[in-house]
């Protein structure tokens, strides 16, 4: 396993290096001047030049290319053009939010997820499946910032039970870190929710046709056994896989979801960082968001050994 | 016993806890989102609001303007003239600490006012003046000018970007092409600056060594008393997450309430709106290429616009505007209607008519996140029905203010008119004014070019008093209704929402976060 490992990783480098290509020309060929932004609205032109040649955005395009590849190489992402930050600090900083909201996120998703779905599969043609479904497809066809919008209304600013904004980082107490992420994790999970229910549904109805849960059954083993012992341990396979796909959208929710209820995460800084054209800190965020992406992929490939016996790297 | 013993361990845990909590529940924090995020730490080298807003936090400067716009000392105890005008001798106040514990001296004031004098426009203008600024004894600064500039107290207590803040001379000493990465201030409250988190949050603690007035404060002159421990400045992108909190008791102050959310707050018995900050809605066209680059066609801009009817699309309450036929701001002592014409849509057709206009591309450029967004909307329609051809442009505020750089025509990459709202003192009196400036190449975006008004601007420096500056700043004005540097789409009020509880908050025209303290 560990050289199958090895070859995955060092299959990423070249990946990386075409998305860090990719999005440095991007960057570039949008409209928008970092030196513009950081002068101000009442700046000369004088002084905006001043500014690009101390940001050195006045080199050609290649030689600032260079420039960002030898930083890379060496691990370092460079400094933000506006706060004079290393990258590394700034992404530092906004990890833990985003983190802890992704996995609040992916928890709700899966323990409201797996028993509907499971639910579903089992009474499938149902008034109780149709439920389900009905769900799934509201869940997945509410955008976040609607889902977020209407917790906030009820359970925020109606009931009080929690705050409508912010995030408590973990140093504060696991429980109030927990609270400030009950509702943008739930606005978060209720896409992902409805996306796993459906696949969840899928996959165990394939299985609980097939000959060997009937054998089950017919062997007297108990019916919540063998769906939850034989069939979803079978079905598993295509659920982690959206698992790990479901990333990369909940990269994208993040962005939403971080502004909504102003947590200080990943997707917020991107947000900003594109909107003022800081491109050290949208380079470096590209390349880590690429990294977390690819790790991902390779977990969800390594865990269907688990899941599967017959799978060996 | 043993349960006496536990009862006794217990108690004196309780208290042990109670005390060690004391000093966090007496520290009081005034939580703020404002309207933008602080991008860097240096008050002289940019125009943003953001940065002079921490620029007034975080420092002190010579003078200050009051409420009324008169300049008054701040940092000077007392300061004196020769008769010819030419010599000033400033004495600083007793007591004067930086944020490092060290006496702020006459030097660290020459080397604060020879930076800033090298970036901002006014600075640069009283340095071109001067002859030598010196610091005469460690509580004496010496300005002696070249020839009679009547603006030296204009300047030193200029009231927006960029500032002539007083900081340490070491500090000072860093280039003016560089941002400072130091916040050692002179202000009434510290940046903490482990606390910063760009994007996030930054906070200031009140600076224990900071010595202030003693009058009551007025406008960004008197008294500068931190009556908080703490101000957290929270960043907050989305408008309706910052009503949220405002409403949920997050956050005291909410800068820039969008007009189309008071309705939400209106009644809310916790909550009160008040004004924050005048502005200008500046309508800028393009001079260098066609058609902007026709007087004829630029007069007709000014006869259509209806500022009542833009005006209303940025908010639909009389408070919280004013129609203002003047280039200056309507409270300002310069305030003139004097030529300024009223709205007259068959008089711009006339002129789009003798303007020989044949139906050139007009690109307007819209920033549509900004306020001013509804008011372009509205003009842009005004401009189609007396048959003008615009290419209603939208994007984000990064794009438009690098595309309005460009002086290619519109085919090229270029524009013909974009909107902005610079603040009050930005457009108050006819030198530091952002719109009336025709200096071509050197003027703002649209690059007006005038000798006339320049030739006006300059005596403006030198007139002997206040009526004589009246006189000039009206002849400015009525230059300018011919050449039309720029349309004033009239003058509006951002809006701040805040707890009920809070007292002492001051309208200076700057957001500014002395005074201010938290009741029951």
């Amino acid at each position: 396993m560990i050289p199958y490992i090895l070859r995955r990783l060092a299959s990423t480098v070249p990946v990386l290096g075409f998305v860090a290509l990719f999005v440095f020309f991007l960057l570039r060929l949008t409209p928008g001047d970092p030196a513009i932004l950081i002068a101000g609205d009442q700046a000369t032109n004088a002084q905006i030049e001043t500014i690009r040649e101390t940001l050195g955005l006045n080199k050609p395009l290649v030689e600032q290319l260079v420039g960002w590849a030898g930083q890379i190489a060496r691990g370092d992402l460079g400094r933000s053009v506006f706060s004079d930050m290393e990258v590394t600090r700034l992404i530092g900083l906004r990890i833990e939010p985003t983190a802890m909201l992704a996995l609040v996120a992916i928890v709700m998703a899966l323990v409201i997820a797996l028993p509907l779905g499971t639910l579903a599969a089992i009474k499938a043609g149902s008034l109780v499946d149709r439920a389900v479904m009905a769900f799934a497809m509201l869940g997945f066809s509410s955008p976040v910032f609607i889902v977020a919008f209407f917790l906030v209304y009820v359970f925020a600013l109606g009931l009080g039970w929690f705050p409508t904004q912010g995030y408590v980082p973990l140093s504060q107490g696991l429980w109030p870190c927990l609270n400030s992420l009950v509702l943008p994790g739930l606005a978060l999970a209720m896409l992902y929710a409805a996306l796993l229910a459906r696949i969840t549904r899928t996959a165990l109805l394939e299985v609980l046709a097939e000959d060997y849960v009937r054998t089950a059954h017919a062997k007297g083993v108990q019916p919540g056994k063998v769906v939850i012992g034989h069939a979803l341990k079978n079905a598993a396979i295509p659920i982690v896989t959206v698992v790990g796909v479901g990333i990369a959208a909940l990269l994208g929710g993040v962005v939403v979801t971080e502004t909504v209820f102003n947590i200080p995460g990943l997707g917020r800084l991107t947000t900003d960082a594109i909107l003022r054209r800081d491109y050290p800190v949208v380079q470096g965020l590209i390349l880590v968001f690429s990294v977390v992406y690819v790790l991902v992929n390779l977990l969800v490939d390594l865990s269907y050994a688990l899941f599967d016996p017959r799978i060996r790297y | 016993m043993r349960i006496v013993t536990r009862r006794l361990a217990l108690a004196t845990a309780a208290i042990a806890l109670t005390l060690a909590a004391l000093p966090a529940m007496a520290q009081s924090v005034l939580k703020v989102r404002p309207f933008g995020d602080l991008r860097t730490l240096d008050p002289m080298t940019t125009s943003d609001y953001m940065v002079r807003n921490h620029g007034y936090m975080v420092y002190d400067t010579l003078f200050a303007q009051d409420s009324a716009g008169l300049i008054k000392p701040q940092m000077v105890e007392s300061y004196t003239t020769s008769p010819d005008g030419l010599t000033w001798v400033f004495v600083l106040r007793d007591g004067l600490k930086f944020h490092d514990n060290t006496a702020v001296t006459s030097a660290d004031v020459v080397a604060s006012l020879k930076r800033w004098g090298e970036r901002d426009g006014l600075g640069q203008q009283l340095m071109a003046n001067t002859a030598s600024l010196t610091a005469t004894d460690p509580k004496t600064v010496t300005l002696v000018l070249k020839g009679k500039w009547g603006l030296v107290l204009d300047a030193l207590g200029k009231p927006s970007s960029m500032l002539p803040v007083i900081m340490p001379a070491r500090i000072a000493a860093t280039p003016s092409n560089q941002n400072i990465t130091d916040a050692t201030g002179s202000g009434p409250f510290m940046l903490v600056k482990d606390e910063w988190s760009p994007g996030a949050k930054i906070v200031y603690a009140k600076a224990p060594m900071y010595v202030p007035r003693k009058e009551a404060p007025d406008g960004l002159s008197g008294g500068k008393v931190a009556n908080v421990d703490r101000v957290e400045w929270q960043i907050m992108p989305d408008a309706q997450t910052a009503l949220n909190a405002l409403q949920a008791g997050e956050i005291d102050i909410f800068e820039e309430v969008p007009p189309d959310m008071i309705p939400l707050v209106k009644g809310n018995p916790k909550i009160k709106i008040g004004k924050l900050a005048a502005l200008q809605g500046v309508f800028r066209m393009n001079q260098l290429q066609p058609p902007f680059n026709n007087q004829k066609l630029r007069q007709a801009m000014l006869r259509l616009i209806d500022q009542e009817q833009t005006l209303r699309a940025y908010v639909d309450d009389k408070a919280l505007y004013t129609v203002c036929l003047s280039f200056y701001m309507c409270d300002s002592p310069y305030y003139t209607d004097a030529a300024y014409p009223k709205p007259d849509v068959a008089a711009a057709k006339k002129l789009v008519a003798e303007s020989g206009y044949k139906g050139e591309k007009i690109v307007l450029l819209d920033a549509t996140e900004t306020a001013l967004s509804p008011h372009t909307l509205v003009v842009a329609q005004m401009m189609r029905d007396i048959g003008l051809n615009v290419d209603y442009q939208a994007m984000d505020w990064g794009t438009l203010s690098s595309r309005r750089t460009s002086k290619n025509p519109v085919e090229q990459g270029g524009w013909s008119v974009f909107q902005s709202g610079p603040a009050a003192p930005d457009m108050t009196e006819p030198v530091g004014h952002l719109g009336l400036r025709s200096n071509c190449d050197k003027s703002w975006f649209g690059w007006p070019c005038d000798e006339t008004i320049e030739k006006l601007r300059e005596s403006f420096t030198t007139a002997p008093d206040l009526d004589a500056r009246k006189a000039i700043a009206k002849q400015i004005q009525e230059r300018a209704v011919e050449t039309v540097p720029y349309v004033s789409v009239g003058q509006f009020w951002l809006v701040r929402g805040q707890q009920a509880n809070l007292n002492g908050l001051l309208t200076a025209g700057v957001p500014v976060y002395w005074n201010v303290s938290k009741g029951k």
